[in-house]
């Protein structure tokens, strides 16, 4: 049974985590995305980003470790095993590129129990390291209730 | 900031050239290392079996990525997009074959906004479908445009 406690709650904000060049390229090549900005650093430029621009739901690669490590910590107590991920939805305040280091800090928006299945809210507010927002992201986590609950 | 793309000209009711992506288990282990996301319902048959899913199937967010190529296909830059949220509400099995599973996407600008000096905001409505059926809800982007 998760602890409703953490609702409305932050927890603690996140190491700052460096988006790579390559790592972006690496993703625009995963999802298809042919776009030359996410791949050549003079089109990039050339076009007035600093850097190679990540595709939008690229945010989703660095803050959902952090949330994993959340949901898998016992204090929380989330069935990790029978989750899906109900919806996503990621604001971008500016688009992010190579070489940000980006700082996610979770907050446990809502957490409802209905016929013994959880419905999680989560947000995840990224900023760079100077506290300037970059990207909102929100997720509803669903676990399936357990057989006889 | 936005790249140079192809000249558009949106207005309500503008449909975006549909995509049609085709996503094999190739597909899946590419965005599973691209993303850091290993679990391995979306790997192993086993796995997909043992929790009860008809079948391996693609990320959730792979498919949102995909739906979001319409988008920045047609704007011609991704860094344009503003916003973009889905729900998930079917999965899409991708079976072991050459095949893999086909999603195709389509959308359409539903709303126009004017945000300031030389900046107009779109809104693009997205469906995508596997087999027929809708594969994502309420998928919605918002995406800079250039000004009427």
């Amino acid at each position: 049974m998760p602890d409703a406690s953490f609702v409305g709650k932050a927890l603690p904000p996140t190491a700052p985590y460096r988006v790579g060049r390559e790592k972006v390229r690496e993703f625009a090549l995963a999802i298809g995305e042919g776009a030359s900005v996410c791949r050549d650093v003079e089109a990039a430029r050339a076009a007035g980003y600093p850097d190679v621009v990540a595709p939008p739901t690229f945010a989703v690669t660095f803050t959902m470790p952090a949330i994993e490590a959340f949901l898998r910590d016992p204090a929380f107590g989330w069935d990790y095993s029978r989750m899906v991920h109900g919806d996503q939805s990621i604001t971008l305040h500016r688009p992010i590129h190579g070489g940000d280091d980006l700082v996610t800090t979770i907050h446990v928006d809502d957490l409802k129990t209905r016929a013994g299945s959880h419905m999680l809210n989560l947000r995840c507010e990224v900023a760079d390291t100077d506290g300037a927002a970059v990207a909102t992201t929100r997720l509803l986590l669903v676990t399936a209730a357990e057989a006889g609950s | 900031m936005t790249a140079p793309g192809p000249a558009i000209a949106p207005e309500v009711g503008t449909e975006l050239p549909p995509l049609s992506v085709r996503v094999t288990r190739a597909d899946l282990v590419r965005y599973a290392g691209a993303s850091g996301d290993f679990n391995p319902i979306h790997w192993s048959d086993r796995t997909a079996a043992a929790v009860g899913l008809p079948g391996v199937i693609a990320h959730g967010m792979l498919t949102m990525a995909l739906a979001g190529r319409l988008v920045s296909n047609w704007v011609g830059d991704p860094g344009a997009i503003r916003s973009y949220g889905v729900r998930f509400t079917r999965p899409v099995v991708v079976p072991d074959d050459d095949e893999g599973a086909l999603i195709e996407i389509s959308g359409k600008v539903s709303a126009l906004t004017d945000t300031g000096p030389g900046e107009r905001i779109a809104k693009i409505t997205i469906t995508a479908a596997f087999e027929g059926k809708s594969v994502l809800g309420r998928a919605v982007a918002e995406v800079a445009v250039p000004p009427s």
